[in-house]
């Protein structure tokens, strides 16, 4: 074995588990990301096929409402922290922002691979929370119901939640930094790929508001443990500071979870539309002001709580000009799409699902902003309808996608195609029968977090649940022929959709030093003309 | 449970009518995304030797007219959401009180007259109703869907919530603040009758002679709280020389406005009488030494309701 070092892949460059566990290549920590992410997606996901089989009974089918609270709390705090937030972020940024630059790797190496320690320590204290029972709160932690009524393992949950807030600002700190400091030269700012921007405003919102939310943790923990009056107001407390608190981080933590998705198919559109992005600064400074208009909209989750009236008017403004910079970005997908030569590979299916579902999703976000229909519609199932649409409908189509497209340049194995189409497309349907209902039934004013309810509702419910079970296919289909690929699919070449972008100019997989010779960037992104222009 | 459509209320039914203007807006602007991505995916997919000429460059023409367009019916739909709200969560002066405390996990519903009733709320139709609302523990929210109406009920705060009903009948009542293991089972019924019907069902709750109404409950709670030893008989305010301290007049006080030693004013509503009884440090008049103890812990939610209830109706007249 007497190869160059630089042909080496970063799969071959060591077989132990210590090259694993020790290693700071950033496209190693993405697969320790991806399995760990990936074990959370399915706990988190049993958890919610366990509340449709209860729903599908008005009067639960579980057995108690003890159970019931704990699995949706378990389901929230899963998926928020342990998939959504991380999933885009941590596993294709880190294997793709150091390609996407031309980069040698992160600029804080040993930083990542603290950052997935620290996300598995965390995943593992959120483990033991719901071993030793779990808790019964909700993902939103709401005092003073937290403070000291929940029986649950509260301060356990928090803990984790806590920890894995490191994980995220050492992620977001990062990729700042390597955007900033590691492009390649000739990579100016409006030469990156948008996949690139969305992930530098996911970074500064998640160094921004994550501290806020370790700080709110830490109040709650105090309240719980020694009774310091914070927000309960038996000893002296604000019951609304929490939420306030609560939602100032996570509102803006909606964006996070939301973000990567367009930069995912902002890389997607364009390769398979072979057509340059329209509207490129557009996209890309919609990105921005999401970011920053999105930290100033947490108050619409409290039109109902007691706040001022004239509050909820600022917030429900702020809240519809949050929505135009996500209309500008879809408008510009489909833009790009007119006039190209549209392919239907699996992750372009899963890209125009993504805009079918998140449009969806945004459009009843707007049902939410204006004040009167959201005093009838909040806290129901509408607005869990509403954000399964932008956070599963969304993100987890957009993850999808991005792990179908880049699957080759990671594994350097191609996917089976006709099924990555079949998976796509059950999905889609799966996804909608599964929630369109929700809508409906939170209109007849179903309320969320029931363990039983009025027998009328029974049908709607129903529909969803076996909507459930056509989502849980899809989602285990990809698991399937995924991993079957990684043993028996075809070999990758470098560029197999003849996409733009440095990552496809690195053999698949990449060598570890991930490029032979630093690339210098000449050409702005998406310049499929050329292309087109050699293959016809 | 009586019919969901059209709603029992005039402002339940204007609700119905914004939900259906954004519903035509949204379906409107999905078919506009799902046409053109079905029409590009069959016009331009690869295969297709549609005519696709150079690619234009002036993407900003494209970019304002959308952005405008959105901005325009974001504008619109954010006066009309806005206006109705300010409107739902305006008492009219004149409404009914009725005192709502929730509480792990049940509805306890009070009305002046003293008649009480749980998981169950009794209102005459066509006369505003002013629900003031109060909890004992965590965070609940009292919820009618049939009245498109909802608001959360907190510990340590009154919150109002007001409703006309039109149409009698009995709608469901939810809680819908994720409150702990029985948040599920914490409803009931809205039973909404004639006037006649209603003052027979109050006469019928409240059997003479059992029980008192909640203003003159209040008035026992006021002398058993020794709030009359610095208070005066009738809340007609104290002196030295009088009850031997200086203590505000509460005759005629509700509604007024009380200058607090902060140098603010606040009017004395419910929320505020409610501070002076369990928090007097943080409400301190001026003029008065702040000599008042807490009765936080010491009186429940509901003798505070009637407390509050008793003092509103003592009339400044009855000032000596």
């Amino acid at each position: 074995m007497t190869h160059a070092p630089a042909q080496v892949s970063y799969l071959d460059d060591g077989h132990t588990l210590r090259s694993w566990l020790l290693t700071t290549d950033h496209k190693r920590i993405a697969i320790l990301y991806i399995v760990a992410i990936t074990f959370f997606f399915f706990a988190g996901g049993f958890a919610a096929f366990l509340i449709r089989y209860n729903l599908s009974s008005p009067n639960g089918l579980i057995g108690s409402a003890e159970t019931y609270n704990r699995l949706f709390s378990m389901h929230g705090i899963l998926m928020v922290w342990f998939f959504l937030v991380p999933a885009v972020p941590v596993t294709l940024g880190n294997f793709l922002v150091p390609l996407m630059l031309g980069a040698r790797d992160l600029a804080f190496p040993r930083l990542n691979l603290l950052s997935w320690y620290l996300f598995l320590a965390a995943g593992l204290v959120a483990l033991y929370a719901i071993v030793i029972g779990g808790v019964d709160t909700g993902w939103t932690f709401y005092t003073p119901l937290t403070s000291f009524y929940s029986k649950g393992h509260v301060v356990a949950a928090v803990a984790a939640i806590f920890i894995a807030g490191f994980s995220s600002i050492a992620t977001g700190l990062n990729f700042i930094v390597t955007i900033h400091k590691l492009r390649a030269p000739g990579m100016t700012w409006y030469k990156m790929p948008v996949f690139l921007w969305s992930l530098y405003a996911t970074s500064v919102i998640l160094v921004l508001a994550t501290p806020v939310l370790a700080m709110t943790l830490l109040l709650l923990v105090f309240e719980r443990i020694f009774g310091i009056g914070v927000f309960d107001p038996a000893i002296g407390g604000d019951p609304l500071l929490f939420q306030h608190l609560f939602w100032f981080y996570s509102h803006p933590a909606v964006y996070v979870m939301i973000l990567p998705g367009f930069g995912v198919i902002s890389e997607i559109i364009p390769a398979f539309s072979r057509k340059e992005l329209f509207g490129y600064k557009f996209v890309v400074w919609a990105s921005i002001a999401i970011a920053v208009i999105g930290f100033l909209v947490w108050g619409h989750h409290m039109f109902v709580a007691g706040t001022s009236l004239y509050s909820a008017l600022v917030f429900s403004l702020l809240s519809y000009m949050v929505a135009v910079p996500s209309a500008i970005k879809v408008f510009n997908w489909i833009g790009t799409m007119h006039k190209g030569y549209i392919r239907f590979d699996a992750p372009m299916l899963y890209a125009i699902g993504f805009i079918g579902l998140f449009t969806t999703g945004g459009l009843t976000g707007l049902f939410l902003a204006a004040l009167a229909a959201d005093v009838h519609l909040t806290q129901t199932y509408f607005v869990v309808a509403h954000f399964h649409y932008v956070m599963v409908g969304g993100m987890v189509s957009a993850y999808f996608a991005g792990l179908h497209f880049w699957w080759p340049k990671i594994t350097g194995r191609l996917y089976p195609e006709m099924w990555g189409r079949a998976g796509a497309i059950i999905i889609f349907v799966g996804f909608n029968l599964t929630f369109f209902p929700q809508f409906l039934l939170g209109y007849l004013g179903m309320p969320r977090r029931y363990f039983a309810y009025p027998p009328h509702f029974e049908a709607l419910n129903l529909l969803s649940s076996s909507g459930a079970l056509i989502l849980a296919v899809g989602y285990i289909l990809p698991l399937g022929y995924l991993a079957w690929s990684l043993f028996y699919g075809e070999r990758a070449p470098a560029n197999p959709w003849g996409a733009t972008g440095l990552e496809w100019t690195t053999p698949s997989p990449p060598p570890t030093e991930n490029f032979p010779v630093t690339p210098i960037v000449t050409q702005a992104p998406y310049q499929y003309r050329q292309a087109v222009a050699v293959e016809r | 449970m009586s019919g969901y459509f059209p709603s029992a209320t005039a402002e339940g039914r204007e609700i119905d009518f914004l939900i259906l203007a954004l519903t035509l807006v949204s379906c409107a602007v999905l078919a506009l995304v799902f046409a053109l991505i079905f029409l590009y995916m069959v016009r331009y997919r690869a295969e297709s030797d549609a005519y696709r000429g150079a690619p234009g460059r002036k993407t900003w023409r494209f970019e304002i007219s959308w952005t405008a367009a959105t901005l325009t019916v974001f504008f619109v739909l954010f006066i009309w959401g806005g206006d109705l709200y300010v409107r739902l969560f305006q008492p009219p002066a004149d409404a009914l009180q009725i005192y709502v405390v929730g509480k792990q996990w049940m509805w306890k519903v009070e009305h002046q007259g003293g008649q009480r009733e749980i998981n169950a709320l009794h209102i005459p139709i066509n006369r505003s109703i002013q629900l003031v609302m109060t909890s004992e523990d965590v965070i609940h929210d009292f919820s009618v869907p049939a009245f498109r109406i909802k608001h959360d009920v907190l510990p340590g705060r009154y919150e109002s919530l007001w409703f006309q009903v039109e149409t009698p009948g009995t709608f469901e009542l939810f809680c819908t603040q994720l409150c702990g293991v029985g948040h599920y089972s914490m409803t009931g019924v809205v039973v909404a009758l004639t006037q006649p019907e209603f003052e027979t069902w109050l006469s019928g709750a409240a059997p003479s002679g059992e029980r008192d109404d909640m203003a003159a409950a209040g008035k026992a709670l006021f002398t058993a709280h020794g709030c009359s030893g610095c208070h005066g008989e009738n809340g007609v305010g104290g002196s030295p020389a009088t009850t031997g301290v200086s203590a505000p007049a509460l005759a005629g006080l509700f509604g007024r406005l009380v200058k607090l030693q902060t140098g603010a004013t606040v009017t004395a509503d419910e929320k505020f009488l409610r501070d002076c009884i369990l928090t007097p440090d943080k409400t301190r008049i001026a003029g008065y030494p702040q000599i008042m103890p807490s009765f936080s812990g010491q009186i429940s939610e509901e003798d505070v309701l009637r407390l509050i209830a008793h003092i509103k109706s003592l009339r400044s007249g009855s000032r000596t």
